[in-house]
């Protein structure tokens, strides 16, 4: 303790030690022209064929579900006893979790603990699950079409529903519900300002001029949640997320497909019969729930935002078909997430993990009183048929889903990244600021753009 | 809570004049617990990522591409931006404040009522951090914080106002405060109590008042506690992610996924199962801190304790 002069020294040469030897590790860097840092790319050998771990038929099977599909799952447990199972609930991936991706990330490390069923209310999961995590690693996801499910039950599934399952040819998850958007109202209101629901977005606008100025404080829309943007601009065929080529995302804002909708939202917003306060944003169920006469948004508002969130009376509630616009020959709306069942690779009970999975996507045991629109269409027959699924609203609901599910445009495409970071994060917060969203798109679009080179896509913006 | 486990490592160890008996075992196995422990859960995991960081995932060797990957990622400059305004907040009101309230508490006030004040200042510390940001959720949110006329008068009216990006940093030094500087001030006291009661009355017989004894004597003599807060403080500053995180989830995405640094490193490891660019993140987040506390140790003579 004594010696209090050397410690000092020494403590001074360091810095000049450091510098020569990070010089040193420096200049040997240059010269032996070191490896990239970049992670590997996927390599082709993930598209080889599947090769199950040996299989026990006896073995429990472990399944990740969130808390709104675990009744499902206990009731197959039920119905199933002989099945070993051990049930786990998770977040599901909801609001941008990330915590599934995050867990199978370090099993792929510790080579142990997957799940062997997960659902995910996420598409996004299924993007990187369909590829090997790190070299030498196989994908989380099993190719359920390499004779794990047949293919007459694959295509029975809806239109592009599958795509967001799909890679490299093969389909990777099974889709539990769409959601394709709809145009929500609130038929007792709507009947009692004497309105007519708008069929086209010119009329949609109009109205929702005609509302700020004869029923002030009443909201047509909302733009301030994190999916807001697939409510509107997947709806407006904007070319936002569209994957090119598999590696290849093309992100053009400035299109007439965006702005239009850009523009007509600013001017409602500058209005205030939309708001930039999300429906799902605290307070606002209390504040504004009751005064909402339209909301453009997916087949699960009905249930969701409608009855559980802003308690709306049963019998005012309809929906009517995607809207349009003047001049569009096609029609096309949004989806607002639906979710997907992974089967984990790395199972070793692949036909139990398989058998739980059809049941839960396809039986109309399960779907026809599923909380959400099925995806596998004669389940979803079966789901329009349950007067217990429609009894909610003021009317028929079945058209509207079902024109709705037909029409989901299939530019908007499922990325390696949420489509909600850039909205949330950008777009969101300029709004509460007071911006306008014509005057967002280019920050947006360059939050779009740098999310996709992290991840690896080349970016064109034209 | 790691401050306060380090602190009360370091607290102690001031008796001067007794000579130190070497040998024993008792010793050795009374220090082996922790060795073991810092070996496994502190210097393993820094040399690991050392070696991450200097190789790609295929194990490669990558020099210094992987900190140059991740500098030019898009993310990196506003992310150390934001921690270092935070920083620079967060340090400088801790510093102000702590040493400030610790002097009122030591001479300006009865024994009792000040022991009141350092307990309830220390309180909201017992939290872990996780509570003490779901409290702070309330406070902030209009619709249910019992200071809400505050906030509207402030002409924030929502909790995404609230919220706004310019608002952050300021949202996450009142939180630290809070929560960590009533730990402080009960240090700082401790510090205070150490000068000898014979030099504070020699500086009244020469005609200090108060706020001179406190400028001019007091705050020179703890001079090396000021500066063992900021190391402390910086190095937890640095390490910023529950209280960020806990915003973004509970923001619903407004705030950035990759506000702080450490959550940079936690996006590249597990969403783009990076975890070499996490490791070079990290490694410039101990380069920093390592930087921060050679400068406050250099300045404040911390180790020349035997020499006074």
């Amino acid at each position: 303790m004594r010696t209090t002069t050397s410690p000092r020294a020494a403590f001074r040469r360091t810095p000049a030690r450091t510098a020569v030897a990070v010089l040193a590790v420096s200049a040997l860097t240059t010269l032996a022209g070191c490896a990239s840092a970049s992670p590997a790319a996927p390599t082709a050998a993930s598209s080889s064929a599947f090769k199950p771990v040996t299989q026990n038929p006896n073995a429990t099977i472990t399944v990740w579900t969130d808390s709104t599909r675990l009744p499902e799952v206990q009731a197959y447990q039920k119905s199933h006893p002989g099945v070993k199972m051990n049930i786990v609930t998770y977040d599901g991936s909801a609001d941008g979790s990330t915590y599934l991706q995050t867990k199978v990330q370090l099993f792929d490390r510790t080579g142990s603990g997957w799940p062997d069923v997960v659902f995910s209310s996420s598409t996004t999961d299924a993007t990187w699950a369909s590829e090997p995590t790190k070299p030498g690693a196989i994908p989380f996801a099993a190719p359920l079409d390499q004779g794990l499910v047949p293919q007459s039950t694959l295509d029975n599934f809806a239109k592009g529903s599958l795509t967001a399952c799909q890679y490299n040819g093969h389909t990777y998850c099974l889709r539990n519900d769409i959601a394709q958007v709809v145009l929500w109202y609130n038929k007792t209101l709507m009947d009692q300002f004497g309105y007519t629901v708008p069929t086209t977005w010119e009329q949609y606008e109009a109205l929702g001029q005609k509302v700020a100025k004869q029923h002030p404080g009443y909201l047509v829309g909302s733009v301030g949640d994190t999916n807001s943007q697939e409510s509107y601009f997947w709806s407006s065929q904007c070319p936002a997320f569209d994957l090119v080529q598999p590696d290849t995302l093309r992100t053009d804002l400035s299109s007439p497909d965006c702005t239009r909708m850009s523009n007509l939202l600013d001017t409602l917003i500058s209005d205030k019969s939309v708001s930039t306060q999300g429906f799902f944003s605290q307070g606002f169920a209390k504040d504004s729930g009751s005064k909402v006469l339209m909301a453009n948004g997916p087949s699960w508002y009905g249930q969701y935002l409608f009855n559980s969130a802003f308690k709306t009376p049963a019998g005012q509630i309809a929906a009517a078909a995607p809207l349009t616009w003047d001049g569009d020959t096609t029609a096309a709306t949004g989806n607002v997430g639906g979710g997907l069942w992974m089967v984990s690779s790395h199972s070793t009970n692949l036909k139990a993990a398989t058998a739980l999975a059809t049941w839960l996507t396809t039986s109309d045991a399960n779907q026809a009183s599923a909380p959400t629109y099925p995806a596998y269409v004669p389940a979803a027959d079966a789901w329009l048929a349950n007067p217990a699924n429609k009894q909610y609203f003021a009317s028929d609901v079945s058209s509207a889903f079902k024109q709705a599910a037909n029409e989901v445009w299939t530019g908007w495409s499922n990325t390696k990244f949420s489509d909600a970071t850039a909205w949330s994060s950008v777009v969101l917060p300029a709004l509460t600021a007071g911006k306008t969203l014509t005057s967002t798109l280019p920050a947006w679009q360059a939050a779009i753009a740098d999310e996709a080179k992290a991840e690896g896509y080349k970016v064109t913006t034209q | 809570m790691t401050l306060l486990e380090s602190r009360r490592v370091t607290a102690p160890a001031r008796r001067r004049g007794v000579s130190r008996r070497r040998g024993g075992r008792a010793g050795y196995l009374f220090v082996a617990g922790y060795a073991v422990l810092l070996l496994a859960f502190g210097v393993f995991p820094t040399v690991y990522a050392f070696y991450l960081s200097l190789t790609n995932d295929r194990g490669q060797f990558t020099g210094v591409n992987q900190f140059v990957k991740v500098i030019q990622d898009y993310r990196f400059v506003p992310a150390f931006t934001d921690m270092l305004l935070y920083l620079v907040m967060w340090l400088v009101l801790l510093v102000v404040l702590t040493v400030l309230v610790a002097v009122v508490l030591r001479g300006r006030m009865r024994p009792g009522l000040s022991a009141l004040f350092r307990f309830l200042f220390y309180l909201p510390g017992a939290l872990a951090g996780v509570a003490s940001v779901l409290v702070w959720l309330f406070m902030l949110d209009p619709d249910v914080s019992p200071v809400s006329w505050l906030l509207d008068s402030l002409g924030l009216n929502s909790f995404a106002a609230v919220l706004a990006p310019g608002n952050l940093p300021v949202i996450l030094v009142l939180i630290a405060f809070w929560t960590g500087a009533g730990g402080w001030i009960v240090v700082m006291y401790g510090a205070l109590n150490n000068i000898p009661d014979e030099v504070l009355e020699a500086a009244k017989m020469d005609g200090a008042g108060p706020w001179k004894t406190a400028w001019h004597i007091q705050i020179p003599m703890i001079r090396t506690w000021i500066a063992y807060m900021a190391i402390l403080a910086f190095a937890a500053g640095t390490q910023l992610f529950v209280e960020p995180q806990l915003l973004q989830t509970a923001s619903l995405g407004r705030v950035s996924p990759t506000w702080s640094p450490n959550q940079l490193a936690y996006v590249f490891a597990f969403q783009q199962g990076d975890f070499n660019g996490a490791a070079a993140v990290s490694v410039f987040l101990l380069a920093i801190g390592l930087i921060a506390a050679g400068l406050l140790v250099r300045r404040s003579d911390m180790f020349k304790v035997d020499e006074t």
